[in-house]
Order: C-alpha cells, then structure tokens, then sequence
C-alpha cells in the first residue's frame, strides 16, 4: 500500500499528515507517507482543494481533515 | 427564538451579578454573553445541517459542471458556486491551476475566488441571526455581483497577459485527470463529512468570534453614539473609501467581522459603510495576495486588488444614499 498526502504546507495539511502518522501506527501498518508539496504534481491529481489523501494512486479525500476513526476507516479499506 | 439569548444575558448581568443597567460595563457583558451563546448556538446547528447537504458537493465537480458553459452564466455560475462551496485561503492556487486547465476563462475563475470568502455558510447564518434578515439579503446580492463584475473586468483586460508561467504552463497542458474516484455517499457518510467539518470549522473560528464579539463589546459600551454619527455618518463621504482601506491589513474572517459590524451598526454607523468595511476586510487581505502572486504577475495583482477597493467603495457609496 502506498500513501500519499497532497498539500502545500498549509495547517490543514499538517494536520492530515500528523493525523495520518497516528492512524498508520495504532493500525501497525508499517506504510511510509509520501508527501507530496509540489503544486503541478498536486494539480496532475485532478484536486483543487488541499489538503488530499491518495491510496495507491487514488484519492480518497479532498479537502477536508477526517477524524481519527474515519481515516482508520479508509486506509483499512485501502 | 433567539429572544432566550438575550434572556440568558439579562438573567446573567442583572439577575446574578447585580449589575446596574445603565452602567457601560454591564452594557458590555450583556452584548458579550448574548452574541456569544447566540453565535455558537447558530453555528453548530448550521454547519452541522450545511455539512449534510454539502457531503456530495466539491470543487472538482463544480470545474466539470464550469467547463465549456456560456461565458455571460459562466459568471454567476461561477459566482454562485464561490458562494455555496467552503474556502480556504490555501487552495485558491490549486483551485486557480484547476479551473485554468480546464481552460475554465480566468474571469470566471476570479468570480468563483472573489465570492468565496465574501459569502459563506457562517457568514450568512451569524448576518441573519445578528443584524436581520433584510441585510443579509443585501450582503448576499452584493458579495455575488461583486464576483460577476470582478470577473467581467479582469477578461476585459486580458488579465490572460499577466499570469505566470506556472499558470500559462497549465493551459498549454490537455486536461489529463488521475485516479479519481467516484464514491457512493450514504446518510452515514454524510453525518461522517458533517461531523467532520463541524470539527474543523468550529476548531478554526471559535477564537475568531470571541475577538470579534469582545472588540465588538467594548465598542457596544464604550463608544458613544454620537461619536460615530458626527464622524462617520453618512455625510463624510471619505468615510466608506477610508473603511474600505482600513479594512484590508484588518485580516479577519467573517464570524469575527460579524459582531463588530453589529456593534458598529447599532451605534449608527451607516449600513453602506459597515458593509464596505467587512467586505474589504473578509475579501482583499495581504496572506491571499501573497498566496495569488505565485500565478499572478504584480501588474495584474494591483489591477485585482485597485478594482476591489473601487468596487466595495462604489457598493458602500450607493448603500448609503439609498439608505434604508
């Protein structure tokens, strides 16, 4: 599984991150997050809003930073 | 009932702490209190309820709806859907890039930037509670025709000219969209999302309307009335061009606005010149400027920013002949 997080380096974006180290380790999944900062690589996602969650190539939210349980939710279901 | 605000106020102020009633300090802690409990109040349920509605709706459905549609619509649409989406200052560059390689026109682009942080769910939910129906109605016309006219303008003057390269690259670029999935939302889901957004947005402004409504107090107890109509009524006419540029270092967003316009509304300020000031100080601010400049060359930022003054300065001028 490979995650990545599209964002700009704004507070939500490092919230989404931090969150999603959190969610990673209670799963003890031993992922790696890609953070992806680059705007062109951000835009090629086909997003507009920051910051985005990508699992394996796909995006499974925009814009918006889920709660804990959530985003356990979606990466568990990958 | 929003009444049992202000009664909450009353049993607090003059039943528990025996305040006087005259007296400017009690004035202040009323004015406190009741926004306070009233703004939170209309908060929660709103963004809740606004949160359900909007699990389905996004940005990049929004540029696909956008793409290819008649230029005059184009702007209202455009307008319309700022109006109704959520913004947030750090996505205007991947909106911008968005819309641009879709080969969305920029002017439709600016109606969509320039509505979006004029007109949101707060916004317009803490206007009607606090300052009445009749001048949200105003505010909502005004901040959409300010995004209609915003855009018209800048594809007047070419503003294709002023873009950066990053954003001329874009448009160059065929439309090539990845990986996105398209998801089944169930009632579950929504109340997710809704939960979700009541998190974040309360998280964000909570601070905001404790600033706004505690300088909005001390204006309520403090200040005389008559101060403000002899120096800022309606007869100085350099008052709304002077609240207009006062508004833009003042960057603030509108939940903290709101109840200073209130305060300030209620001391005979006129209606024009309250609404030039927070649309200046909700709309036009240095850290968008900042963030616009990366896809924007500086002639055509200071074209953006001189047309937002001019346009709040015009709308404020107009309100207050007419003045209701």
């Amino acid at each position: 599984m490979r995650i990545q997080i599209l964002g700009t380096g704004c507070v939500r974006c490092n919230q989404l991150m931090a969150l999603t180290e959190k969610a990673i380790k209670e799963l003890r999944l031993a992922i790696e997050i890609e953070k992806v900062s680059d705007i062109n690589e951000i835009v090629a996602f086909g997003i507009m809003s920051i910051p985005a969650l990508v699992i394996d190539g796909k995006v499974k939210l925009i814009g918006n930073v889920p709660s804990l349980t959530h985003l356990k939710e979606i990466i568990k279901k990958g | 009932m929003l009444i049992i605000f202000t009664k909450l106020a009353d049993l607090i102020v003059f039943d528990l702490f025996h305040m006087p009633a005259d007296s400017r300090w009690s004035g202040s802690l009323h004015f406190f209190i009741e926004d306070v409990t009233k703004i939170f109040f209309l908060l929660v349920i709103m963004i809740y309820v606004i949160g359900l509605l909007r699990a389905s709706l996004n940005t990049e459905r929004i540029r696909v709806f956008l793409q290819g549609k008649n230029r005059f619509f184009g702007y209202f649409l455009g307008a319309g859907f700022g109006a109704i989406t959520p913004f947030c200052s750090c996505s205007s560059i991947p909106l911008f890039l968005g819309f641009t390689q879709a080969r969305i026109p920029i002017g439709i682009t600016m109606s969509f930037l320039i509505t979006s942080p004029i007109i949101n769910e707060v916004a317009v939910v803490l206007l009607g509670g606090l300052l009445g129906i009749k001048f949200m109605i105003i505010y909502v016309i005004v901040g959409v025709f300010a995004g209609v006219i915003g855009g018209i303008f800048i594809d007047a003057i070419k503003a294709e000219r002023y873009l950066m390269p990053l954003a001329e690259k874009m448009k160059e670029e065929s439309v090539k969209l990845q990986g996105f999935e398209k998801q089944k939302i169930t009632f579950r889901d929504r109340q997710q999302f809704a939960k979700d957004e009541l998190k974040t947005i309360f998280s964000r402004v909570w601070k905001w309307v404790f600033v706004g409504v505690g300088l909005g107090a001390l204006l309520h107890g403090f200040v005389p009335e008559e101060f403000i109509t002899n120096n800022l009524g309606s007869g100085q006419w350099w008052s709304v061009p002077g609240a207009v540029l006062l508004g833009i270092p003042l960057y603030s967003n509108a939940s903290g606005m709101i109840p200073i316009a209130e305060s300030l509304l209620t001391k005979g300020l006129p209606v024009g010149t309250t609404l030039a000031f927070m649309m200046s100080t909700v709309a036009a601010s240095f850290p968008e400027f900042v963030i616009l400049k990366q896809v924007m060359k500086p002639r055509l930022l200071l074209f953006f920013f001189v047309m937002l003054l001019l346009m709040f300065t015009f709308v404020g001028l107009i309100l207050n002949l007419i003045s209701f």
